[in-house]
């Protein structure tokens, strides 16, 4: 239930409500919940609410997770 | 050779349909094994709330909205579903903003909004419930069993013997909350805990940082979910949840009463309780026969030492909510292999 999905901002409507899109959906959110949000945001909704912006992920190189993990795994 | 097991309880359930969906548990070295803890909240919705919102739908003129998987999971006498196709009026909805519309459409009608979730799910509640208050929508109440995370987390950290190695913490609770309210975790409790997204990777990195502090006995509260968790939180949700809402005692299903773990209206918005608006108290009733959900959610039991698993109970045919919610733990075993071994 915790589920939230990113989404892009299309269009403000007004100051609690605004349309974005994920994937080919488009609906309408609200966005009280976060401040300053502008056309082009990236935000995370969870049940019809903007619940924060999303940021650029770290770039973390996730690739070889696995072996590294079996790896450290390992070494206890 | 052989290696120390290591548990590691994710508490959200978005993280163990996450994890089986990736098939993540039988990859793992056999030594990693996860556990899933009480973070699915139409899991941890006790019996009495449970009976309560049944009792509320009995209610002439009451049409109760809810998210999904609450309508189908048992009271003692049927479930929410039952009552439907007894003629009452039950909605599902996505959000709780469209309670408001619903009251608005129905002006001869009481709309009774079944206010399940963590601090995710809380703060909607919260602007609804000030919007409501604004616009003069008087025919909206809130059955309100909103639980807060963290005291239940204190409460399986101070269990004598808890067998925790480290922690996968919700990443969307603590999008809300930030970092703070989860630092008692190892610094209090010395468990290795690290806020987590939801895709393979990210859980796999946080499993990785886990694995790090347990082999350096040096636990610490890490996130690997900065994309959207800020160290402050969200302190805007916060604000609106602090002038709705005040702390209650809150019984979980599994873990029973925790002091300061729920949500209910404060002084401001109490004409929009509906247990002051009925006139109701939350009473206490017993799990289903049978049913071991208590110890699932608390990590002691896994669905398959429950003697109804895959038997009496199966999604379709669900005795607890744990087989009903789509994260809850039992279901995620049903669907994806005993073990999660697909
Ligand atoms: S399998 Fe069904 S009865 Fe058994 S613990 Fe899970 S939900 Fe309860």
């Amino acid at each position: 239930m915790c589920l939230a999905i990113p989404h892009r901002i299309v269009n403000i409507l007004d100051k609690d409500r605004a349309l974005a899109r994920a994937g080919a959906v488009e609906r309408e959110i609200r966005i009280d919940l976060i401040d300053q949000v502008q056309k082009g945001d990236d935000v995370l909704v969870h049940a019809g609410f903007a619940i924060q912006k999303v940021t650029k992920e770290d770039g973390e190189e996730l690739t070889d997770l696995w072996d590294k993990i079996r790896e450290m795994a390992g070494e206890f | 050779m052989s290696f120390k097991t290591m548990r590691i309880m994710e508490v959200c359930g978005t993280h163990t349909m996450s994890i089986f969906r990736h098939g993540l548990r039988s990859a793992l070295p056999k030594n990693i094994k996860l556990i899933s803890g009480p973070g699915c909240p139409v899991c941890v919705t006790s019996q009495g709330e449970i009976d309560l919102a049944i009792k509320v739908s009995e209610k002439e003129g009451v049409i109760i909205a809810t998210y999904g998987d609450m309508v189908r999971v048992p009271g003692s006498n049927g479930s929410l579903a039952d009552r439907r196709a007894q003629g009452a009026e039950v909605e599902v909805v996505l959000s709780a903003a469209q309670c408001l519309d619903l009251a608005k459409d129905n002006p001869d009608r009481t709309v009774v909004f079944l206010a399940v979730g963590f601090e995710t799910t809380a703060p909607a509640t919260a602007a609804t419930v000030i919007q409501a208050k604004r616009d003069g929508i008087d025919n909206l109440s809130v059955l309100c069993f909103h639980k807060r995370v963290p005291p239940a987390l204190e409460l399986l950290a101070s269990t004598p013997n808890c067998a925790i190695d480290g922690l996968l913490l919700p990443g969307h609770v603590a999008v809300i909350l930030g970092h703070e309210p989860f630092r008692f975790l190892p610094e209090g409790h010395g468990i290795p805990s690290v806020i987590a997204g939801f895709s393979a990777g990210e859980i796999l990195s946080a499993l990785m940082e886990l694995l790090r502090q347990i082999k350096a006995k040096s636990p610490a509260l890490e996130s690997r979910y900065a994309s959207v968790v800020r160290p402050d939180g969200n302190r805007t949700a916060m604000a609106l949840m602090d002038q709705v809402f005040e702390h209650t005692t809150s019984n979980w299903r599994g873990l029973g009463p925790i002091d300061g773990s729920g949500l209910k209206l404060s002084e401001d918005y109490r004409s929009m309780d509906c247990l002051a608006r009925f006139d109701l108290k939350a009473e206490e009733a017993p799990e289903p026969d049978g049913c071991i959900c208590g110890r699932i959610l608390s990590g002691q039991k896994e669905p398959g030492d429950c003697p109804l698993f895959g038997r009496r109970c199966t999604p379709v045919t669900p005795v607890g909510p744990c087989m009903v919610s789509g994260e809850g733990t039992c279901s995620a075993w049903y669907r994806y292999g005993r073990k999660g071994e697909l």
